[in-house]
């Protein structure tokens, strides 16, 4: 194809460039600020995030002589005597940076037990004064004689591992290098994330139940009153999560509103009081009643489109008002209830604050287990690694909503 | 046309308000014959859709009694009433194709698969859209859209269909060409039309009867040469075609004309409603009925006027004038050879027939 040109010559796509390049530049500069403020606080902490999850620098870090000795060894018999020396020296020299602690809690998350082991020579080596390692180390801890140390010390001596993401799918490598699950006690990740997504789905069933008669009224009533209930709605979304959350506690809790009120209605006994918070059925609660304005808003903002001679040229077709509804008003809302079930449930799949308060112990999600990695156990590793997941579930989702209803169709609000 | 006497759709004595304190229809009877193409006519708050809407079902009267066949309609529910309907942005079901917009009512009339098939396709061949069966609404021109809604409305053969102000939407071109469409499809298939507009070329061009409505109450009803030519008050010459107004009162009666002083003239004019000397009138002439250098006669006026203004309109010469101090008189004059040129300024002879001028009640 040639190229059109203009009338002094130059190509046509190329003075369509240069007229437009000043309204670019302007249109950049005027998202730059966000652009920064979404690179630095958004984007970097999620790379961040990847990147811990396989990060694994202990190890490789402060010991790094032995780690690349082990690298040569072929795991059936017990390393040779240079390699007990090493290990030695490098934790002699970990010790004087005050690394042994690290290193400790790091074999420790692997296996049990290692913790004390790795002290205990430190300890004993400092006051050893011969050159036979090996026999010493052995006799330090007996532990230093069995293969199966040496073949975890390899293995958390790498430098990037995915043994976080077997961690968090209940799997781990055993002694002979294979992949299998997690003892029996140990197994809770994936029913966590089972149960994460269980949630998600019955809060955003729940929502769509409660929301889509309510969406109906706002579009169809007049204005001004429709006007009134969407404010109705939006108390509720402009009022403190932690307001909102503690309200719950106060009238679900045994000694609550809702309780009391059963009781004196003689629908209950006394001692039959029912246990609705510090569970699932307060997770759910709370979540449905706090997500509950994700569903109303873009289904209604969808159905106020929906002019109402649609429905009026159905009846006048000959179907009846149910059949109206179903054949004709409720297919032109996917759009809404598409939009409204994916961000209520991409929202309840990452939900901390509400189970994390009301939750007890059958209602906590899995990003109440990330925060107690993040704070409390310290394994940011296992926490980036239960992050990543569950960010990639979210994308798989969202590329699935695309597929099936386009993205190009998404309304919100 | 095959309007037989048989009467289809009765209001009785119909009256509808929306909040209780102003009537939108005043008392309202109305009896539409089997077959005929009937237009509601008004300007927008006349209660012309109003009235439409009782018909569907989709508003109740607040008294009276709607009939549709013999069979009182107002407790049978809109789909039970078997009337197909066009609405004014069509309301083609977006999320279908066409082909399944129109078997939708006859989908849930439980038709067998292959008659609906069958039906869908005669109505699209009637419709010339036969190619377009599979694709959606939005991918159809304003016109094609308006054909579907048409088809629509006949597909499941309905003994009346109703059109609400159906051709709105489109250009003036496209809007003639669905005017005779219309036209011709009423005439092949027979079905009773009400139709529902507040452009009076439309109604003209298609109706059987037309009934100009105005305030919640039919001013007229009558077909549309009678409409056009005979208007029975000041407000319905006003609304169907062009019109100069004079106001004036009666000085003589004569039989079936009378005598109306204009200012300092005196006009001879038909006196349609009988009036009595000394009442006051409206004198309505059609721009196109005044005659330039008339010839005298018994039954003509014949004054002189300015020329005020001259427009070029192409088949006709649209032309301002002053008369009896009324500066905003309007003379349609032929562009043919018959005519000299006029210039602004200049004073002419103009002149009209006694049955031209119609004297008419104040509205």
């Amino acid at each position: 194809m040639t190229s059109i040109l203009t009338a002094d010559g130059t190509p046509l796509k190329d003075s369509l460039y240069k007229a437009e390049k000043g309204r670019r530049v302007k249109a950049f500069l005027l998202v730059a600020p966000l652009l920064l403020f979404v690179l630095v606080s958004f984007v970097f902490p999620i790379f961040e995030m990847l990147f811990r999850s396989v990060d694994n620098p202990v190890l490789a870090k402060n010991l790094p002589l032995t780690i690349e000795k082990l690298q040569k060894w072929e795991g059936t018999n017990l390393p040779d005597q240079e390699t007990f020396t090493l290990v030695a020296k490098e934790l002699l020299i970990a010790r004087e940076n005050s690394k042994v602690g690290k290193i400790a809690a790091r074999l420790n998350f692997e296996a049990g037990g290692m913790r004390s082991m790795i002290n205990k020579t430190v300890r004993k080596v400092r006051k050893y004064k011969g050159n036979d390692y090996k026999k010493a180390l052995i006799q330090f801890d007996k532990r230093w004689g069995k293969v199966v140390t040496w073949k975890v010390l390899k293995r958390i001596g790498q430098r990037y591992t995915g043994v976080q993401y077997l961690a968090a799918l209940d799997l781990k490598v055993n002694a002979d290098n294979t992949i299998g699950f997690q003892s029996e006690d140990r197994r809770i990740y994936v029913k966590i994330f089972l149960r994460t997504i269980w949630v998600s789905f019955l809060v955003t069933i729940f929502c769509l139940i409660l929301a889509y008669p309510v969406s109906f009224l706002l579009a169809t009533l007049p204005l001004r009153i429709s006007n009134l209930l969407l404010i109705m709605v939006l108390l509720p979304f402009w009022t403190s999560l932690l307001v909102r959350t503690t309200s719950w506690i106060v009238l679900l809790q045994r000694n609550g509103v809702v309780n009391d009120i059963l009781v004196a209605l003689n629908i209950i006994s006394e001692d039959g009081r029912i246990q609705m918070i510090y569970n699932q059925t307060g997770t759910l609660i709370a979540m449905t009643q706090i997500l509950l304005p994700f569903m109303i808003l873009p289904l209604y903002s969808v159905m106020k489109t929906i002019s109402p001679s649609y429905m009026r040229a159905a009846r006048s077709l000959g179907a009846s008002p149910l059949k109206a509804f179903v054949r004709v008003y409720m297919p032109q809302t996917t759009p809404g209830i598409g939009a409204g079930c994916l961000l209520v449930f991409i929202l309840s799949i990452g939900y901390y604050i509400t189970p994390a308060l009301v939750g007890g112990r059958s209602g906590q999600l899995i990003s109440n287990f990330i925060a107690y990695h993040m704070k409390s156990s310290l394994n940011w590793g296992l926490a980036a690694a239960l992050g990543t997941i569950l960010l990639f579930a979210v994308l798989i989702l969202y590329y699935l909503y695309n597929k099936i209803i386009g993205i190009d169709k998404m309304k919100l609000g | 046309m095959n309007i037989s006497h048989q009467t289809l759709v009765e209001f009785i004595n119909v009256q509808k308000t929306y909040d209780g304190t102003e009537l939108v229809i005043k008392n309202l009877n109305l009896t539409i014959q089997k077959g005929e193409f009937l237009t509601l006519l008004g300007p927008s708050g006349s209660g012309k859709t109003t009235c439409l809407m009782m018909l569907a079902g989709f508003e109740t009267p607040t008294h009276g009694k709607i009939m549709l066949g013999g069979v009182e309609l107002n407790n049978v529910p809109p789909h039970k009433r078997g009337i197909g309907m066009v609405f004014q942005n069509y309301a083609l079901f977006p999320h279908m194709s066409v082909f399944e917009n129109l078997a939708f009512p006859l989908e849930v009339r439980k038709f067998k698969a292959n008659a609906v098939k069958a039906k869908v396709e005669k109505v699209l061949k009637m419709v010339e859209l036969v190619q377009f069966g599979s694709r959606r609404p939005a991918q159809l021109s304003g016109g094609q859209q308006q054909r579907v809604a048409l088809a629509r409305a006949l597909v499941f053969e309905p003994d009346l269909v109703l059109m609400d102000e159906p051709l709105g939407a489109l250009d003036k071109k496209l809007r003639e060409q669905m005017q005779y469409e219309i036209k011709h499809i009423h005439e092949n298939l027979g079905m009773t039309v009400v139709y529902v507009t507040h452009d009076q070329t439309e109604a003209l061009t298609m109706s059987d009867r037309i009934a100009v409505f105005n305030d919640g109450i039919i001013q007229q009803l009558a077909p549309p040469n009678v409409l056009y030519e005979k208007p029975e008050n000041a407000f319905v010459a006003e609304f169907i075609g062009e019109n100069n107004r004079l106001q004036g009162t009666i000085k003589e009666v004569e039989g079936a004309s009378c005598l109306v002083a204009v200012e300092d003239h005196l006009i001879s004019a038909t006196n349609v409603h009988e009036r009595q000397k000394g009442s006051s009138v409206i004198l309505s002439v059609r721009p196109e009925r005044i005659i330039l250098n008339p010839k005298v006669g018994i039954d003509m006026n014949i004054f002189e006027a300015e020329v005020l203004e001259l427009i070029y309109l192409g088949d006709h010469i649209r032309c301002r004038m002053g008369i009896c101090k009324s500066d905003n008189f309007i003379v349609k004059i032929p562009n043919d050879h018959t005519n000299d040129p006029l210039n602004k300024g200049d004073v002419v002879k103009i002149g009209w027939q006694v049955t031209d001028c119609r004297a008419l009640i104040v509205m």
